[in-house]
């Protein structure tokens, strides 16, 4: 089949003027994600954090998963070197050089990586199904085992490389962090919350944990405060002096917010937290996704114009 | 030290051994940090004829550094620090008192001008032209001025003395501090610790008797060889630490087994001194707070101890971080070396090669077969 280069012209301009009079693609978008009613997650303070990695154990016994062994190094204990098949949750140290002063560019800092349960996730919505779902109340990006077809478009729609798939195993699952759901359903929190020794991860309800980051951002640095240990509302406190804080919080607008939150004393994108649009990447697809289906114009152009197309090429064959 | 030369200050020993006596000086040695080929040094120094003069001057303290200096049970030290030092002057130990002590004090000042080690222990109150310590019917500060004047060196021993330990918490109604702050302008070598740990005071002393000159101090004074490092840093307990176990209460599972003391408000991370490395004087295995189960307070930190609370929670700003944490970006493999692609290759060869040949004869085979047909 040949296309004149008149006929291809026609064509895009057709299209273009389909384009313009739907205002583009904007106008399909879904809105900014609303905070579920009851949504709940996590605020991490890296100035508090101790690197102790008792969230770590804490995360394995919770959830049942098995300690794992760096090649390498002896099989003594538990020393992952990142988010894996057996390891949901993982403290990380960011260092340049043997300058031990923490919370500094030019010394170190610890950070503390799971699943961030965005608003408006990624992996839901690349899962095609749905196995991965957002709790409508709580929020928490929860994974269904049955439904799971082992496609991981979710590792490769994750903008933090959270979901991690059992390469060993001969009916993989995904694996993530699920916010200790099993816990909240006894009305308890997450594992790593309960046993932080220091507040630095901080269970709560993302509204107050919200306000209860704007409180720390506006604290005087080297002051000591109150921090409330392990979730808000506890009786426990804890008293330090406040750290230098980056004036951000992380998760509050990246890709449209998440419910884990973190705080820290060098730039985010040391610590492995790379600048993310305030949009979330599913907004986007979505967009596309909608303004080319709506009400099926699209389609039908554009199979109208493979059907003119295919007949003008069979009347040339004749 | 040669044997004669040990026999004449033997009977001043208390007739110890000679064995015992370079045992002392080789740990001294030891916790100073000194190579122990210079052990016979300090021995021939805190041998010497002339002993070397102390006078030890007590404000507003509660004793514990002299009873801490006392009460080591190794069997020679409290005759290594009475008999080897010339202790002319210290109101517990005195054998007069009243004005036959004043008088034996301007005398031992009078002969040692210049000479004498001048040993403060206990805060000095300001408030009120001192009032709140009065020694002879003189305001103790005033004591201490006049007498640090005259002296060749001098120390602070204990927090007190130090940066005004327990006298000086808030709200501090003497107005105590300590003697580097009370007589600014003259080097006063700080002995923290509540009590301080008594091969600490030794140490200094016997260095400054050997060389005739002050070990290396830090920048609040104190000598480095013993408050160089956190206590964190050579805590017996770190490893629970890294690992992430804590007694949460005390009795409980946790404590029990040794775990870290950090929840309980251990001030390790924020305290310098060399408590688990050399323990507390010569009392014996584990004695030291965190040997016996009780979190450090920081008695050797001015800013810590007496003034955070006990079970608050330290600041680790200035730890050393543990080794074990992965980087924020984990390094993965690098590429197949040379060796591996080329192996691969030859058996992705061999494969391809015996394909094509099974190929070959398959289309040998059809031809055959349809020749057969025809």
């Amino acid at each position: 089949m040949k296309i004149e280069r008149r006929d291809f012209l026609k064509g895009v301009l057709g299209g273009g003027l389909l384009l313009a009079a739907d205002a583009g693609p904007a106008a399909g978008r879904s809105p900014g994600k609303e905070l579920p009613p009851n949504a709940v997650g996590i605020l991490y303070d890296a100035t508090l954090c101790i690197g102790c990695q008792v969230c770590v154990g804490a995360c394995k016994q919770a959830n049942n998963m098995p300690p794992e062994h760096t090649a390498g190094t002896d099989p003594l204990w538990d020393n992952p070197r990142d988010l894996s098949a057996s390891t949901m949750n993982i403290i990380k140290k960011y260092g340049s050089g043997d300058y031990p002063v923490k919370d500094t560019v030019a010394g170190y800092s610890f950070v503390k990586r799971h699943c961030m349960h965005c608003l408006d996730p990624a992996c839901v919505s690349a899962c095609p199904p749905s196995a991965l779902r957002k709790n409508p109340d709580t929020g928490v990006v929860t994974y269904d085992k049955k439904a799971c077809i082992g496609c991981r478009y979710c590792q490769i729609a994750c903008p933090f490389n959270i979901p991690k798939f059992e390469w060993h195993s001969a009916a993989p699952l995904i694996v993530k962090c699920q916010l200790c759901s099993h816990l909240l359903a006894k009305g308890g929190i997450s594992a790593c919350c309960a046993a932080c020794p220091t507040g630095a991860s901080l269970f709560g309800r993302v509204e107050d944990l919200r306000q209860e980051a704007k409180r720390r951002l506006a604290m005087t640095p080297g002051q000591a405060y109150d921090f409330p240990v392990a979730h808000l509302g506890a009786k426990e406190f804890q008293s330090h002096k406040a750290g230098r804080y980056v004036q951000q919080v992380y998760g509050e607008s990246e890709v449209g917010g998440t419910q884990y939150l973190l705080l820290a004393g060098v730039p985010f994108d040391k610590i492995g937290l790379p600048a993310l649009p305030s949009e979330s990447f599913v907004a986007l697809a979505d967009g596309i996704q909608y303004a080319i289906y709506k009400g099926m114009v699209y389609p039908l152009v554009v199979l109208g114009g493979l059907i003119y197309m295919i007949r003008k090429g069979e009347g040339n064959r004749h | 030290m040669k044997e004669r030369d040990f026999a004449r200050i033997q009977e001043r020993l208390n007739g110890i051994s000679r064995r015992d006596f370079m045992k002392f000086c080789t740990v001294m040695a030891a916790s100073l940090g000194l190579p122990l080929a210079d052990a016979s040094r300090l021995a021939a120094a805190v041998s010497a004829p002339r002993r070397p003069p102390v006078i030890w001057l007590s404000g507003q303290a509660c004793t514990g550094c002299t009873e801490s200096l006392l009460r080591p049970t190794h069997p020679t030290l409290e005759h290594l620090i009475l008999d080897l030092i010339s202790l002319d002057y210290n109101e517990t130990l005195n054998a007069g008192a009243g004005h036959q002590a004043e008088a034996a004090l301007q005398a031992s000042i009078k002969e040692n001008y210049g000479k004498f080690i001048l040993v403060i222990e206990g805060a000095i109150p300001t408030k009120d032209g001192g009032v709140y310590c009065m020694i002879g019917g003189r305001p103790f500060g005033e004591i201490v001025k006049e007498t640090a004047a005259k002296a060749a060196a001098v120390v602070a021993i204990g927090s007190c003395a130090s940066w005004g330990g327990i006298a000086a918490a808030d709200p501090n109604p003497t107005g105590a501090m300590g003697a580097p702050e009370f007589l600014q302008g003259t080097t006063v070598v700080t002995i923290p610790g509540c009590p301080p740990n008594a091969y600490n005071f030794l140490s200094t002393v016997i260095h400054f008797l050997t060389f005739g000159k002050l070990p290396a101090l830090d920048d609040k004074a104190r000598p480095r060889f013993a408050y160089g490092r956190l206590i964190h840093e050579n805590c017996e307990r770190r490893p629970h630490f890294d690992a992430g176990r804590f007694a949460v209460k005390f009795g409980d599972e946790g404590h029990r087994k040794g775990y870290c003391l950090y929840k309980l408000g251990c001030k390790g991370p924020m305290t310098y001194a060399n408590c688990p490395a050399i323990l507390f004087s010569d009392v014996g295995s584990g004695s030291w707070p965190v040997g016996t189960g009780h979190p450090c307070f920081g008695c050797t930190e001015p800013g810590v101890g007496f003034h955070i609370p006990l079970h608050t929670q330290a600041s680790l700003q200035y730890i050393t971080p543990a080794a074990g944490h992965p980087p924020i970006i984990e390094k993965r493999g690098g590429g197949a070396s040379v060796g591996a692609a080329a192996l691969l290759g030859a058996v992705a060869g061999a494969v391809v090669g015996g394909g094509a040949m099974v190929l070959k004869n398959l289309e040998k085979e059809d031809e055959t077969a349809g020749k057969d047909q025809k």
